[in-house]
């Protein structure tokens, strides 16, 4: 047993249970944790793989952005938990035996023994290539995958709008800026020129 | 020796969990969307460890545009069910019926 | 060459009639309603004389062209087309003249009716109809003119709509019809089908390509493809010009007014199948087994049709069996390839039978519509006029010789007679049944003038009374005479007015004459040259012409033929038993009770055909109604099918839970099903 298989084991035991974690846990708040924990050492494991670059954009993107705002919105809603946990019992054989009958046709089609044999090469693309990962992968998207590559920009833009659009609500009452109004406001609207009667002459006297 | 059926069978793993866990937490829909979360993980593990072992670059490629479109999509996902919530106050899916004849 | 013009204008010129008449009706009046028909059809009948004229005295050709294109449908391109020969133009005046001079009467018959201007349009249309019938060029336009003809024959049949006689008389005639119809469209798709076209010229031209070629019905059983056809025309023939056994709708026609049964369903319209044989005669040649039936049927018709008319106590009816007679003595011309003569007989016959009608008519319009010859006798001296006319049509009818009817029926008799001198039985049958023929007519014709014109009065007249029923209307005269017994008359019956008399003297004239002149160039002559075609070998009028010197000379030796004393023994017969020794018929009604109840059930044709047909259609239908439409549509296509989408569709709604994990689950379980079938397959 090399070092490689002892970790990916480690890694691979660590993702497993923070998964049946995730779907088994009572608290929601602890899910979004468990999660959390799943794509850590699933980063973990890709970084086995020699793909730092994915390993590192999950952790940036998935824990540091996606799985935040799964805690935003867990802890901003005020969710009871306990009508959303029924029939978990009841269907917990149902998905038992679904989830081992896949699972067991999947391994089956993977070819157990079969892929055992299949070794690790010994160097992979980047290393021909003779550049590192991200490199490696940011001549793939910025040649062959560009157009593929602005999409994604705008969908992720749109995605931007979107939840902004469909979250933002005007609540009555609550004061707030609006940029467009105080750059239209003119002089008229806030100066008033007031002629007052002088008191100096008299006083001059 | 690592070898590809280990990363392809966690991928299968995490896969059946993750169809588990719809299953068993189908009135949360915030589990479920961490389900679906789970289930392009898994995907993307497969993605991962072909390109390495395939020496591709276009596996890596692909999952960086998964997990665009998942980014993306959880976002929104998330604003419509504060919007949900806002408006039912659940996200009990068994009580989101009202378009049900 | 014939103007196309004068063509377009004898056809339409009655529809425009019609048209004023029919829709305009209210605005132009009674008055208006006759004058524009009256000279609508005065205009197509003097251009007809003068279409006549031209073919037959100043030698212009044949006119054959097509006047307007109706639509094309890849190759085949159906026209609007006049063939104008002599036939046609012989047809168009015997068919403008009656129809004139029926217009003309109808002024008089018609007075009191309130249907008036309704009914000159009808008569007007038909005029048009049959034009447009006899004028055709193709087989598509004689379908038309065919059709059309038969509608307005319902029409008329029906005129008196309130009356539920009329309406199942004209339902008859309708239905009857449209066997004989199906028959005639298979006919003409069968010409389509083997010879390309519905041109006459075309088709007649291509006849030979007939030969040799075969349907088979039955499996097995190959017909000749110009038997096929010919039998099929004739079908639409033996349907309009009501020949045994589609011959039931005709003496029922007579419940339509009585200048219609003369104008339609004696002198035109029951002799256009007639005109259709001998039109199609380059194709009826081709077949000797068609023509052969042509002949039987003609035969049948002829004889048993006139012993039917022996015991009518209408007299129109006896005038409608009279008439059905004669069709089948033209069907017997036609069936012996002696189609001059049919043509010529159906001339002749159109004027005389029409003046039968008429002087009916004019009877009954004395009678106060009524129909019944037990109730009539003696009227000679009231209505010496009709008593003449209708004297001179029956001469004409039963063949004595000088008379046009003589020359036109002692031709088809000796055609007959030459045919089977050669042919085999069914000609000896023909020849049988046309003697006989003889002299029935003379029985029944004589029998009608002396119940009506002769004899006691066996009518009533009531002086005392002194309503006035000359203002009654039409189609409430029945309860007009309710009051009245039967055979009892207001006042005592007198001449009708000259509108009525006038076309009796007019027609009387012709019945006389016309044989005379005709039958020279007619039938001996070349007057049907290029129109009609015979075989040589089957030429009976050739051979007659051999023997033919002249007029007078044929009406002299007519009084050595059989049929003339058949005829005459017909006349010494009705005028025993009805004018010297009335009591007699009632004594041989007696003595041969089963006979006469025979003829009464007119051979049973009505009965049966209601027992198979009417009931047959009837069970059919409610079979269908029952089996077909409730059960399998209404239950089971209609119903069922609703049904069945509901039924679906509640399994759908149950499918479609909204339920993200129910169709997580069938994705799964989709998955599921397709791993396993790839492991396995594997």
């Amino acid at each position: 047993m090399t070092t490689e298989l002892a970790l990916f084991y480690a890694f691979a035991a660590v993702t497993v249970g923070a998964a049946l974690g995730v779907i088994t846990v009572k608290n929601t708040v602890h899910a979004a944790l468990l999660l959390v924990l799943t794509f850590f050492s699933c980063a973990c494991l890709w970084l086995l793989l020699r793909a730092e670059f994915l390993a590192i954009v999950l952790v940036l993107v998935y824990v540091g952005a996606v799985m935040v705002l799964f805690l935003f919105v867990v802890m901003m809603l005020d969710i009871k938990t306990d009508s959303l946990r029924e029939g978990f019992a009841r269907y917990l054989p149902v998905a038992a035996v679904v989830a081992g009958i896949m699972l067991a046709q999947m391994l089956a089609l993977i070819g157990w023994n079969a892929m055992l044999q299949v070794p690790a090469p010994e160097s992979d693309g980047a290393t021909l290539a003779g550049v590192g990962n991200t490199e490696w992968l940011g001549r793939a998207l910025f040649t062959d995958y560009i157009l593929p590559f602005e999409v994604a920009a705008v969908i992720l833009t749109v995605a931007i709008v979107a939840a902004i659009a469909l979250t933002l609500r005007r609540r009555p009452g609550v004061r707030h800026q609006d940029p467009s109004r105080q750059v239209l406001v003119r002089k008229e609207d806030r100066l008033r020129v007031v002629k007052v009667a002088t008191e100096g002459k008299e006083a001059g006297k | 020796m690592i070898t590809l059926a280990h990363f392809l069978g966690l991928g299968a793993v995490l896969f059946c969990i993750s169809v588990a866990g719809i299953f068993i937490n189908r009135k949360n829909v915030i589990v479920l969307l961490m389900a679906i979360e789970l289930m392009l993980l898994a995907v993307n593990m497969n993605f991962v460890a072909f390109s390495h072992f395939l020496g591709d670059v276009h596996g890596q490629v692909f999952v960086f545009f998964i997990l665009t479109v998942a980014a993306a999509e959880s976002a929104i996902g998330l604003a419509i069910l504060v919007v949900l919530f806002r408006n039912r106050s659940t996200i009990n899916v068994a009580e989101l019926d009202s378009l049900k004849g | 060459m014939l103007s196309k013009n004068i063509l377009l204008a004898i056809a339409l010129a009655p529809l425009v009639g019609a048209a004023i008449a029919g829709l305009f009706g209210r605005q132009v009046g009674r008055a208006g309603a006759h004058w524009a028909t009256i000279l609508g059809v005065a205009v197509s009948c003097v251009l007809s004389v003068y279409v006549l004229k031209q073919l037959a005295f100043d030698g212009v050709p044949a006119f054959n062209q097509n006047i307007y294109t109706f639509f094309e449908i890849g190759g085949y391109s159906a026209h609007v087309g006049f063939l104008v020969d002599r036939l046609t133009a012989t047809m168009m005046v015997v068919v403008t003249f009656v129809s004139l001079l029926v217009h003309i009467y109808t002024i008089g018959y018609m007075a009191d009716d309130p249907g008036y201007q309704r009914f000159f349009s009808y008569i007007s249309l038909f005029t048009f109809s049959m034009l447009m019938l006899v004028m055709s060029n193709n087989f598509l336009q004689l379908f038309f003119g065919w059709e059309a003809v038969g509608l307005v024959s319902y029409l008329l049949i029906g005129f008196w709509y309130k009356r539920p006689t009329a309406i199942f008389a004209n339902l008859k005639a309708f239905l009857v019809n449209r066997v004989g119809d199906f028959g005639f469209l298979l006919g003409i798709a069968g010409v389509l089908y083997w010879l390309g076209t519905l041109d006459y010229a075309t088709a007649f031209a291509n006849a030979d390509q007939l030969q040799g070629k075969t349907i088979e019905l039955f499996p097995g059983v190959p017909w000749d493809a110009a038997t096929f056809v010919c039998i099929c025309l004739f079908i639409g023939a033996m349907g309009k010009s009501a020949q045994v056994p589609l011959h039931v709708w005709l003496p029922d026609s007579m419940e339509g007014p009585t200048p219609i049964s003369a104008l339609i369903h004696a002198a035109t319209m029951v002799t256009a199948g007639i005109f259709m044989v001998s039109r199609m005669s380059p194709l009826f040649e081709l077949s000797a087994t068609a023509l052969a039936f042509v002949l039987f049927i003609g035969a049948t018709t002829a004889l048993f049709m006139g012993f039917l008319g022996i015991i009518q106590n209408d007299i129109k009816r006896v005038v409608a069996y009279s008439t059905l007679s004669q069709l089948g003595y033209m069907t017997v011309a036609l069936g012996v390839s002696a189609y001059s003569v049919a043509v010529f007989h159906l001339m002749t016959h159109a004027f005389f039978k029409a003046l039968l009608f008429l002087g009916a008519g004019s009877v009954i319009i004395a009678m106060h519509h009524e129909q019944d010859m037990r109730r009539m006798g003696g009227l000679r001296k009231y209505m010496p006029i009709t008593f003449a006319t209708a004297w001179i049509g029956t001469l004409a009818l039963v063949g004595t010789p000088f008379f046009s009817g003589f020359y036109s029926k002692d031709a088809i008799i000796e055609a007959v007679k030459e045919a089977a001198h050669h042919g085999g039985w069914v000609q000896q049958y023909a020849m049988w049944a046309v003697l006989l023929g003889v002299f029935v007519t003379a029985f029944y014709s004589f029998r009608l003038l002396y119940l009506a014109f002769h004899g006691k009065e066996r009518f009533v007249v009531e002086s005392h009374h002194d309503g006035d029923h000359h203002g009654d209307a039409h189609d409430d005269h029945d309860d007009a005479h309710g009051h009245h017994e039967p055979g009892h008359l207001a006042h005592p019956p007198h001449e009708t007015p000259w509108v009525v008399t006038l076309p009796l003297v007019l027609l009387a004239i012709p019945s006389v004459v016309l044989g005379w002149f005709a039958i020279q160039p007619m039938l001996f002559g070349d007057w049907f040259a290029g129109a009609i075609v015979v075989d040589p070998a089957r030429d009976v009028i050739a051979r007659l012409g051999a023997e033919f010197h002249g007029p007078t000379a044929f009406a002299l030796h007519g009084f050595q033929t059989p049929a003339f004393w058949l005829a005459f023994a017909g006349f010494a017969a009705a005028t025993v038993l009805y004018l010297l020794r009335p009591d007699l018929p009632s004594r041989f009604a007696a003595a041969l009770r089963p006979l006469v109840t025979m003829l009464e059930k007119k051979y049973w044709f009505d009965e049966a055909y209601q027992a198979v047909f009417a009931r047959g259609s009837l069970l059919l239908g409610r079979g269908l109604w029952k089996g077909g439409d409730v059960a399998v549509i209404d239950d089971g296509l209609v119903n069922g099918s609703a049904a069945v989408v509901a039924r679906l569709a509640g399994v759908l709604r149950w499918l479609q839970s909204g339920y993200l994990y129910h169709y997580a689950f069938a994705m799964i379980l989709g998955l599921i099903a397709l791993l396993g079938a790839f492991l396995w397959s594997r």
